[in-house]
């Protein structure tokens, strides 16, 4: 790419951006696809492996039947055909993590096809098409000597069963591509097919983009970014590589066909290969694997073992507990956060203030701290207690969240933590007319404030109040008691 | 007597009537094989204290008037491209020159729960790419009936071992012939089994759509007793089939009466040497006097045999042989600049001239603009050939040619004429195409005194009728089982 001035010109041409994904998914069976080794994640280098796994002579791989089904489920919860005839093929390249020199994949015959997913942007609905799921093996991994000393090759990774998901150019933004893709993930999450854990690589996505001049209908050319393991990655990915393409283009430049690297330290990519010095992988037929048939019985023996999926769950909780669709969407995004919501929610009578709770500080901890709702510290049944705390007026709001704070962090029952650490309201009047007092007696310049008509000094007074009792004060015994007193002089 | 002369089913039943020990059996194959195996160069490993071992467990059984396995006893010699445990397992290659398995494929393993005892691993063509053994890393291997000459190939050093009686009997690979073509030299029988009656689990791949181990033995019941033992549905391969195999042994009938032979007369002409054709006519002849119905039929597909098996086995071969890359295991260049460099070089120097041959055109065939001109091509071509013979079994019940166009050549004669060497498989590589069974048995010799080979081929998973056909000829022949090569 030559060189761009910092500041670009108002462009006259109003672009439009296209994407498509590849998404691997790696599949949660126990054992690896064409051998029994276990697929656990981690394991010393090498102690998740069998002659097969490291491509000895001799080795023969046998599919294994989970594989498959996972992949149909996939397929029918993506709205896909089944094929009743599929193929494995080999796809060849010299890497030392491919222990075989080939991988075992599928190429013009997949499992799955024609499918697609809805999702909705600011509002809009939008059909994304799927041009294919189908099955096939993942690598080993390098491992670099930290010392430069050299480089070793861990196997254990070598045949742990992946979906690859291959959409049409259906994407026009990033928030489309946050979208499907945050759908994909809570389906494949919903339907156990992945554990979708993006840290240790179990989803992944590679983007495949253009941009073009908005009304063409001819798409321009494409570039393809590897590997992207987290949704802010891949957004900010799509913003990038939409925006160098367009600089290219308005400086005069053309859009080569080819691979980057995507670096989200440096929030920029930059060329791996030009389609010059493209691999052939010269698939070809693998003859020890026979064909794959799917008949009608087995699709339907998958079929039966679908779960409630995100988008019929969010109707369910906009009915079953009356909270908005936004919280709805949200919550059922993620099974897991869905599963905590449904947990506490069913046996609350504030349905609305759990989905606040969860939507609120809970999602904001999760943030903060970068953990999955599974590592959610306290129990559903905790946060149903703090929301009836509340609700019977035992704490106030803004104990609550103090509350909160320590039940994240110890996972303690909130009655406890309110009793232990005195955090009751205060409804005892004398006890706060005797504190009011104090406050007016400390404060005559605010007393003469509202006297004088400024209502701003009563929240002051109210404040103070709260202070002196840390919080702990009824508000509505505060407000009450408090003009009492101030009307008495 | 002289115990390397019998046959396994002798010498079994020798050995239960305790007429001599399998320790002295396998002292004395082991002694045969340190007289000649300089000369021949059958053996690339041979395992005298593990083969000294094997034999003591098993002669503890019989003096315990134990329950005795199938083989109980019997020496036998296997291809360096099936895997063995802790044996090297070299496929004749440099760059397997260090490899040494932690498994047994599971036809060594059925043969050892079949007590058989292992005597060592046999020579073979790289990768078992070759029709005269001269590709081997390890050597030449010779005929035994006459040093001078090749003693077919890939499975050379099997069928020379089992020819010039260093093994009872061998297993070899047979992906376009191989182990029909070298029995046929060397004047023993080879059965090149149907795809998928044997399990190919250990066995270091070639061309995988074609692949089948594959029993060298002196005569046909011998033959029909080791498929007994290796046949059969293997959970480890995909492509095994559980056909619920018959008892081979039972098929050792002497009775040809209005079985249906076909002779297909596109095999009996062109670049066929005389003494051949009229060896496998009196073959023939023979069947029909014993009641055979001998009928000529048309293949005529064989002319788009070879170049077709050249571009599918080559294809295939380019696809497994490119785990050989220094990386786990095997040969690894000694110095190098970089991965590439690695790559380069260790392929390089860890293959011999044909296979990187076989290699080159397989990557060739494969590529995005060949793969429809050559290899889909090949495939069509393939399954025409096989509905070809669906089509004559429709006529005929077994189907006689010859083996080989020729009987064993000078070493050396044919490896500047790639052409001629690999016509040597004209007559076999149908058979491995279309998936079928086939037997090589001797039907005498030419005027230079080298045996003659015939095949017998047959529908897939008959390999009793083929059997029962072969059994019937060699006993009205005498056969040739022990010949003597005057060694």
């Amino acid at each position: 790419m030559k060189s761009i001035p910092g500041e670009m010109e108002e462009s006259t041409v109003e672009y439009e951006v296209v994407v498509g994904l590849e998404i691997h998914a790696e599949l949660a069976t126990k054992s690896k696809i064409y051998c029994g080794c276990t697929t656990e994640f981690g394991g010393e280098p090498n102690t998740h492996c069998c002659p097969g796994c490291i491509g000895m002579p001799g080795t023969l791989p046998v599919l294994n039947k989970a594989v498959v089904d996972y992949a149909i489920k996939a397929g029918l919860a993506t709205n896909c055909e089944i094929s009743s005839f599929s193929r494995q093929d080999r796809k060849h390249y010299f890497y030392p993590d491919l222990a075989k020199a080939y991988q075992i994949s599928q190429c013009d015959y997949p499992l799955c096809r024609n499918g697609y997913l809805d999702i909705e942007v600011d509002g809009e609905k939008k059909r994304i098409g799927i041009t294919r799921i189908h099955i096939e093996e993942d690598a080993g991994k390098l491992i670099h000597d930290e010392s430069g000393n050299g480089t070793y090759v861990d196997y254990n990774r070598s045949g742990v069963p992946l979906i690859e998901i291959v959409t049409e150019p259906d994407m026009r933004s990033s928030a489309e591509v946050k979208a499907f893709f945050e759908k994909l993930k809570a389906i494949l999450e919903y339907t156990a097919v992945s554990d979708c854990k993006m840290q240790e690589g179990s989803l992944r996505a590679d983007i495949n983009l253009s941009v073009r001049p908005k009304g063409q209908k001819e798409f321009g050319v494409r570039t393809e970014m590897k590997n992207l393991n987290s949704i802010r990655a891949i957004v900010r990915a799509v913003e990038f590589e939409a925006k160098r393409q367009i600089l290219e283009l308005e400086y005069g430049g053309v859009i080569e066909r080819e691979t980057r690297r995507w670096d989200d330290v440096k929030g920029e990519s930059y060329s791996m290969r030009t389609k010059e010095d493209a691999t052939d992988y010269r698939y070809m037929p693998d003859p020890d694997l026979y064909p794959i048939y799917v008949d009608q019985a087995w699709i339907e023996q998958i079929r039966a073992t679908i779960p409630e999926l995100p988008d019929d769950r969010k109707k369910r909780f906009i009915s079953e507990f009356g909270i908005p669709e936004y919280d709805a969407s949200i919550i059922t995004a993620s099974k897991t956060l869905a599963d905590f919501f449904e947990a506490a929610a069913k046996d609350s009578k504030n349905a609305k203030a759990i989905s606040n709770w969860v939507m609120g500080d809970l999602m904001k901890k999760l943030n903060d701290t970068g953990l999955e709702p599974s590592d959610i510290p306290f129990t559903p049944g905790n946060l149903t207690k703090l929301v009836s705390l509340i609700d019977e007026n035992v704490i106030s709001g803004k104990i609550a969240k103090q509350v909160f704070d320590i039940m994240w962090d110890t996972g303690e029952d909130p009655a406890d933590i309110v009793e232990k650490k005195g955090l009751k309201v205060v409804t005892d009047t004398e006890a706060i007319r005797s504190v009011i007092i104090k406050v007016i007696t400390a404060n005559p310049k605010s007393v003469e404030d509202y006297k004088s008509g400024k209502t701003k000094a009563m929240g002051f007074l109210i404040g103070q109040v709260m202070r002196e009792t840390k919080g702990k004060a009824d508000p509505q015994a505060v407000n009450r008691l408090l003009k009492e007193e101030l009307d008495k002089i | 007597m002289e115990l390397t002369k019998l046959t396994a089913c002798k010498v079994a039943d020798k050995i239960r009537k305790k007429e001599f020990s399998v320790p002295e059996l396998t002292q004395a194959y082991l002694d045969r094989i340190g007289e000649l195996n300089e000369k021949i160069g059958a053996y690339i490993t041979v395992c005298k204290q593990d083969a000294g071992k094997q034999a003591d467990n098993i002669q503890k059984k019989i003096d315990n008037n134990g329950e005795l396995p199938l083989l109980a006893g019997i020496p036998a010699g296997i291809s360096d491209n099936i895997c063995t445990s802790g044996v090297l397992t070299s496929c004749g290659s440099r760059m397997l020159s260090n490899f040494v398995p932690p498994y047994d494929a599971t036809a060594v393993k059925k043969l050892s729960q079949n007590g058989a005892v292992m005597l060592g691993k046999l020579n073979m063509d790289e990768f078992a790419m070759g029709s005269s053994n001269e590709t081997s890393w390890y050597g030449q291997v010779k005929n035994p009936l006459d040093y001078g000459r090749v003693p077919g190939g890939s499975s050379g050093g099997a069928a020379a071992a089992v020819a010039s009686q260093m093994a009872c009997f061998a297993l070899g690979s047979d992906t376009g012939g191989s182990v029909r073509l070298a029995s046929s030299f060397c004047g023993v029988v080879g059965l090149k089994p149907t795809y998928g009656a044997v399990s190919r689990y250990g066995l270091v791949a070639f061309a995988s759509s074609m692949d089948q181990i594959a029993p060298v033995t002196r005569d046909v019941a011998d033959c029909a007793a080791v498929m007994n033992s290796i046949a059969g549905h293997d959970p480890l391969d995909s492509t095994s089939r559980d056909y619920g195999h018959e008892d081979y042994t039972l098929s050792l009938k002497s009775d040809v009466k209005g079985l249906k032979i076909g002779l297909p007369k596109e095999y009996f002409s062109g670049g066929i040497q005389k003494e051949v054709k009229e060896k496998v006519l009196d073959a023939a002849k023979v069947f029909e006097s014993l009641g055979a119905e001998i009928e000529e039929i048309s293949l005529p597909l064989l002319e788009y045999a070879l170049p077709a098996y050249y571009i599918i086995s080559s294809a295939e071969a380019s696809s497994n042989l490119a785990q050989y890359d220094g990386i786990k295991y095997g040969y690894r260049t000694r110095q190098f600049e970089d991965l590439v460099d690695l790559y380069k070089k260790t392929r390089g120097e860890g293959f011999g001239e044909e296979v990187k041959r076989r290699i080159l055109v397989g990557t060739y065939v494969l590529g995005a603009g060949n793969y429809d001109a050559c290899y889909n091509k090949a495939l069509k071509v393939k399954r025409m050939i096989f509905e070809e013979y669906q089509n004559a079994y429709q006529k005929v019940e077994v189907i006689l040619v010859p083996t080989a166009p020729s009987t064993a050549f000078k070493i050396g004669e044919k490896t500047a004429d790639l052409l001629d060497m690999y016509l040597n498989d004209v007559y076999t590589v149908p058979v491995n195409l279309a998936g079928l069974c086939a037997i090589s048995v001797p039907c005498g010799f030419d005027s230079s005194g080298l045996p003659v080979g015939m095949q017998l081929i047959g529908k897939p998973y008959d390999e009793g009728t083929i059997l029962r056909a072969a059994f019937t000829y060699e006993k009205y022949t005498g056969g040739n089982g022990g010949i003597d090569c005057g060694i």
